[in-house]
């Protein structure tokens, strides 16, 4: 084996013709799971867990809050890992994933400040504080709509792919700068209440139903990924023969079913 | 090596000069976006007083925004740009010149009449040379994370509102520590953890900006 | 020498041409032929390294233009569409930052005396905003006689909106150029008088 044809077989995935069947295997899997796993975690949230001895009912949103933030921050970083894959090893399949990304990590950031809100009214007396975390996350949903508007805004795909992988890149090294100086500009929130170096200062069953809530994100972030990212294959590729097969080969079935 | 710089930089400021009703005309925003907050908030001093810091970065924020979009725009369309990436220069080196020159053209101007518009708003006197120093070291940020931005959206319509878009994002925090530098200042805390930060985050823009403009610019001239 | 292999372009979502190849070696004209829209001009901003290739390489004394590129870079004049002229400088600010900009030492008295063979002796001072469209076209020619030390030359429709006269004098520089033991690629709509008839690449036979 020389090491070309290694590297061949180890991304072997990375392409697009062996990609586009396994992302359709594999989507149901994970939207079962998400579905299993969001109902397990809303039922240990919102039944099993205990009510808050300060907030009341009201902190129960965090079951949904809480994940939703963690998968907007680690979304844009993995957006921002396949935009760097891209730009190194020049796959289409990487931009094509991060592009994929953009808007469920844009769409769980919505939801954590939504969340948000709806927790802040009853706690903190209004919809909007300006608060170093809702900032924040303010600020990365913002560089999810400049990303998304980017790559949509630019018709070449190959300069969208490329251009939203720079943008990606930028914001990447720009997110922590961003943290830091919203966190110095306004100091007064909530420490961090769940961290993996204290022990959680919270019942068990909360972190419990915390954690059960973000695994099901996750997988419901992977399912919806593999589902937007078939038909951005086939768009892209519908120039090459292997395309031109698989779309002879449906519609064909589909003759033959009628 | 530096010849390619030096030609770049004095080719800039020379159009700068030429065109400079464009200077002017940024120039007038600023002051405009400033004397209309009287008009907003009402023309209480101690009002106009507290949120002068913050009004004059703005304004200065908005002002440089407006002006990136001519950073590359020109060149691009008489094919300028072109050219320059078949230099046999690392590109950084020009991309710098180019910025050097934009906010040598747009930024030096603001940060000198930023005072002036500071005693209209009543800023005390003591605030003003943390204000020249925070807008003098957090400006030329805001253009070399701009010409990223301007270089991604090189030729795309709507360009200037994606422009903003992307930025704005992006200067916040030089927003943050500008503004806080002088609020810092006059509450007696002194501006100088402010002022280092800013002056950290122009040293990263240096070394990071123009290498990622270069790259924009290669795409976006594909 | 210049070397393409395999070359594919590919233009928004459509396959212009592949498996394009071609070599170009000291002394070799080679004019790039085909009808309007098949890629003429996307095939020089690929071996120019300004666009990138959907496959294929392009090769420059035998390594890849990507890794070589200051190398190549200062071996190639690329004169595209765009006459690269600010409105707002005369010919001979525009001609000194052209070739100062991109790495050549060239002096201000050079410069002149260029423009003033091409025929812009009269118009050295205006701004290049007056200027005619064969004027401008002038402008960006008069780089070729300051850069006899490049040897790559790649222009794109380098006699549009050309008298007769300067066709001629054109074509005698490249034909100059070549016989000095350069390379020159070109694309053009008309004849020019050449030394020597130069070769033709049909992108059209490429096509998909």
């Amino acid at each position: 084996m020389t090491p070309s044809d290694r590297g061949r077989s180890l991304f072997r995935f990375a392409a697009p013709q062996v990609f586009y069947p396994l992302a359709g295997r594999l989507a149901p899997w994970f939207a079962a799971l998400a579905a299993v796993l969001t109902l397990a975690g809303l039922w240990l949230g919102f039944f099993v867990a205990p009510t808050d001895a300060t907030q009341g009912e009201v902190y129960r949103v965090i079951f949904i809050h809480v994940p939703a933030a963690w998968m907007s921050m680690f979304i844009y970083l993995i957006m921002a890992f396949w935009a760097a894959v891209g730009l190194v090893m020049n796959t289409r399949l990487s931009f094509i994933m991060s592009q994929a990304l953009a808007p469920t990590g844009a769409m769980f950031c919505f939801v954590a400040l939504w969340t948000g809100a709806l927790w802040g009214k009853p706690t903190w007396g209004a919809y909007w504080v300006w608060d170093a975390r809702l900032t924040s996350q303010l600020l990365l949903l913002f560089l999810y709509l400049g990303f998304i508007a980017l790559t949509r805004a630019i018709e070449d795909p190959r300069r969208a792919d490329r251009a939203g992988a720079i943008i990606a890149l930028v914001g990447a090294v720009n997110v922590p700068i961003i943290y830091f100086s919203v966190q110095w500009w306004n100091t007064l929130h909530q420490g961090a209440s769940v961290s993996l170096t204290k022990a959680p200062s919270m019942a068990t069953t909360m972190l419990a139903g915390m954690l059960v809530m973000a695994l099901a994100a996750w997988a419901y972030t992977i399912a919806v990924v593999l589902w937007r990212v078939r038909p951005m294959i086939l768009e892209r590729e519908r120039h090459t023969e292997w395309v031109g097969a698989l779309l002879d080969q449906e519609s064909t079935e589909r003759g033959g079913r009628a | 090596m530096l010849s390619t710089f030096l030609a770049v930089l004095r080719r800039d400021l020379l159009l700068a000069w030429r065109g400079r009703a464009d200077v002017l005309v940024t120039l007038a925003f600023f002051i405009i976006v400033v004397c209309l907050f009287p008009f907003g908030v009402g023309a209480e001093p101690n009002l106009l007083r507290a949120i002068a810091p913050g009004v004059l970065w703005v304004a200065a924020l908005l002002a440089c925004l407006l002006s990136l979009h001519r950073l590359f725009a020109q060149d691009h369309v008489d094919g300028t740009l072109e050219q320059l990436l078949l230099s046999s220069e690392s590109a950084v080196l020009w991309v710098g010149a180019k910025v050097l020159a934009f906010w040598l053209s747009t930024g030096l101007p603001v940060v000198a009449v930023a005072p002036a518009l500071a005693l209209l708003l009543d800023l005390e006197q003591g605030g003003l040379p943390v204000l020249v120093l925070s807008l003098t070291l957090g400006t030329p940020t805001l253009a070399l994370l701009g010409a990223v931005g301007a270089a991604l959206t090189l030729g795309l319509r709507g360009g200037g509102m994606l422009l903003a878009l992307l930025v704005l994002p992006l200067f916040v925090p030089v927003l943050i520590f500008g503004a806080g530098a002088v609020e810092a200042e006059l509450s007696g805390t002194g501006a100088a953890a402010h002022l280092l930060l800013l002056g950290g985050g122009l040293a990263g823009a240096l070394a990071l900006a123009p290498w990622a403009c270069a790259a924009a610019l290669r795409i976006s001239t594909e | 020498m210049l070397e393409v292999q395999d070359l594919a372009c590919l233009k928004g979502d459509r396959l212009l041409f592949r498996d394009l190849a071609f070599r170009l070696q000291a002394g070799d004209l080679l004019r790039v032929a085909g009808p309007n829209g098949v890629g003429k001009t996307s095939l020089l901003r690929l071996v120019t390294g300004l666009a990138m290739p959907e496959a294929g390489e392009v090769r420059w004394q035998g390594e890849s233009i990507r890794r070589v590129r200051e190398a190549f870079h200062g071996e190639l004049l690329y004169l595209g569409h765009l006459a690269a002229l600010n409105d707002l400088l005369t010919p001979l600010e525009n001609l000194r930052f052209a070739t100062s900009a991109v790495g050549d030492a060239v002096d201000e008295e050079a410069c002149m005396q260029a423009l003033v063979r091409i025929g812009l002796g009269n118009q050295l001072d205006l701004p290049a905003r007056v200027l005619s469209a064969g004027q401008r076209r002038r402008v960006g020619l008069a780089r070729l006689f300051l850069s006899a030390g490049r040897r790559l030359w790649v222009l794109d429709e380098p006699f549009t909106a050309l008298d007769v006269h300067a066709v001629a004098d054109l074509a005698a520089t490249l034909s100059d150029h070549c016989a000095a033991g350069g390379m020159v690629m070109l694309t053009t709509h008309q004849d020019a008088p050449f030394a020597r008839p130069p070769a033709v690449l049909d992108v059209g036979a490429f096509a998909c």
